[in-house]
């Protein structure tokens, strides 16, 4: 202990470590905060306060997808769809970093590109998934593809405004220790774009999950969206729900993940 | 010491905003030099395009007309007016940054980045992210950057600007005491008139927009200073008011 905390009494070190436990306390229960839902849930199916039909009670969906996990069948699912969200997300993440990268530095690149982007941008990537799959066959290709689409627009514009609003007196530090084209590139643009960066990542991940549920949907023999659209077709709700759940909690886990990753690389940002 | 460093004429600057198709004069006709070794100051009050000499000076923008010339081996480092420190590098990382650029070794750049944490007292704050730093450290670590690379002429625009008195006065101190072990040419930017005095050999005072150089005047304290000393001395509070009525002249207030 240094010679300036030595002075202070007991109750006033609590006082003084109080807000930041309270943050540690806050951020642990953000992770359960879900569970509260769950719970309400619960207890209204078992009241019959909603159809038990249409609702089972989570206890319920918790036996079915325990036989799941117990007979690996589910694990075959998760497999398949994070294998086509993760393909198709690094596909689209690192082109719409650099292009992001690239139309936020250059002006004339944004004169000429951004109203190509712009256009192509709110076609809805569900609309073209016929069109995808026509091309690209019923195959994972087709999925990586279409999560690519998505993920690449949300990274691009995230990426562009984050360069565009890189401080002008970080482009003029550069320029002034010499840097080079590539250098401002890389080593100021992109730092300074971090933060929206990371916030285009989140947003990207929320909707990759979209994506593949409907697209397994649609064109797939494997993947947690196609287990959703099987028990459909057989009314096996309870299987439903688990699919439901576990597909929410990727998303979830992913963003979590993302987050995780943005405090390591981002220590800089306020979060 | 009488060879000429820096030699400006004629230089004049206007911008043009398209939407209100208007044009003002930035700066207009400046004509000044520095001798190599030199430290001057230019002092002014704000918008008289003091800042806009200083980049066009750095490269950081174009001149209308006139001429500059830099007699140096390598372009002029600058120290920035507000927080230019790179948020997401390490103090050290941003002390090292245009050596790093410039591909120095690792073990070099560790080498030259520890001497001049050493000349700054940033030593202890080597490995801390700048958020941690408070005002007065962040503009120590954008001194030590631009003089990391070692280059002749150092430009610093109002790099104090943003600092309270005390923690000012400290760096000014520190300043006269880095500038008089590496002998560079300085040409520092402020709008305070008492920290113009306190640096200089030289004053010149700019009118306000558009500015021009209207005064030219000698420091005539010898080195080393003592900034708090020479406060003593009637000759600084002659200079003061001296400065203090050229800019009461020419303000532009005075005969609205």
């Amino acid at each position: 202990m240094s010679l300036i905390t030595a002075k202070l009494t007991e109750e006033q070190i609590r006082q003084l470590k109080a807000p930041a436990q309270r943050e540690r306390l806050f951020r642990t229960i953000s992770y359960f905060s879900p569970i509260l839902l769950l719970l309400l849930w619960e207890i209204a199916s078992q009241l019959n306060v909603i159809d038990r039909r249409f609702f089972p009670p989570p206890s319920a969906i918790a036996g079915t997808a325990w036989q799941m996990i117990a007979s690996f069948e589910i694990f075959d699912h998760i497999g398949a769809t994070l294998r086509r969200v993760s393909v198709g997300y690094v596909m689209g993440a690192v082109p719409g970093i650099l292009l992001g990268l690239i139309l936020g530095l250059s002006q004339p690149a944004r004169r000429v590109l951004g109203p190509i982007f712009a256009a192509l941008y709110p076609v809805p990537k569900i609309a073209i998934l016929p069109l995808i799959l026509l091309i690209f066959g019923v195959g994972d290709a087709s999925k990586f593809v279409v999560i690519a689409i998505g993920v690449f627009f949300l990274l691009l514009y995230n990426t562009m405004g984050g360069v565009m609003q890189t401080p002008q007196i970080y482009l003029d530090v550069a320029k002034n220790a010499g840097a080079t084209r590539f250098q401002t590139f890389f080593r100021i643009a992109l730092p300074s774009a971090l933060p929206n960066i990371f916030t285009g990542l989140r947003l990207a991940a929320g909707s990759s999950y979209i994506i593949i549920a409907a697209a397994e949907f649609l064109g797939a023999r494997s993947g947690v969206g196609f287990f959703i659209w099987a028990s459909w077709q057989t009314f096996a709700v309870s299987r439903m729900f688990v699919g439901i759940v576990v597909i929410s909690a990727l998303g979830y886990l992913t963003i979590l993940a993302l987050e995780a990753l943005e405090r390591r690389f981002v220590p800089w940002a306020k979060h | 010491m009488s060879e000429t460093a820096i030699e400006v004429r004629n230089l004049t600057k206007a911008f043009y905003d398209a939407d209100s198709d208007r044009t003002t004069v930035a700066a207009y006709e400046v004509e000044f030099e520095v001798k190599r070794g030199e430290f001057v100051c230019i002092v002014g009050p704000s918008g008289c395009g003091k800042t806009t000499v200083l980049r066009i000076l750095a490269g950081l923008e174009s001149k209308l007309g006139g001429s500059i010339d830099m007699r140096s081996e390598n372009p002029p480092a600058m120290v920035f007016q507000e927080a230019s420190v790179l948020p997401w590098l390490t103090v050290r990382e941003n002390v090292g940054f245009p050596l790093s650029l410039k591909g120095v070794s690792a073990e070099k750049r560790r080498m030259r980045v520890d001497e001049l944490l050493e000349l700054t007292g940033l030593t202890d704050f080597a490995d801390a992210l700048p958020h941690r730093l408070s005002g007065g450290m962040k503009q120590r670590v954008s001194v030590a950057r631009a003089l990391v690379d070692d280059r002749e002429i150092l430009l610093m625009d109002e790099p104090f600007g943003a600092l309270d008195e005390q923690t000012r006065l400290v760096l000014q101190q520190e300043l006269l005491r880095i500038w008089e072990t590496t002998g560079k040419t300085v040409v520092f930017i402020t709008h305070s008139v008492d920290e113009a005095l306190t640096l200089a050999d030289r004053v010149l005072v700019m009118s306000p927009r558009p500015g021009t150089i209207i005064a030219d005047l000698t420091v005539p304290f010898d080195r080393p200073r003592d900034v708090v000393e020479m406060r003593r001395d009637k000759r600084f509070w002659d200079l003061t008011y001296e400065v203090w009525r050229l800019l009461a002249s020419t303000s532009p207030e005075r005969h609205a």
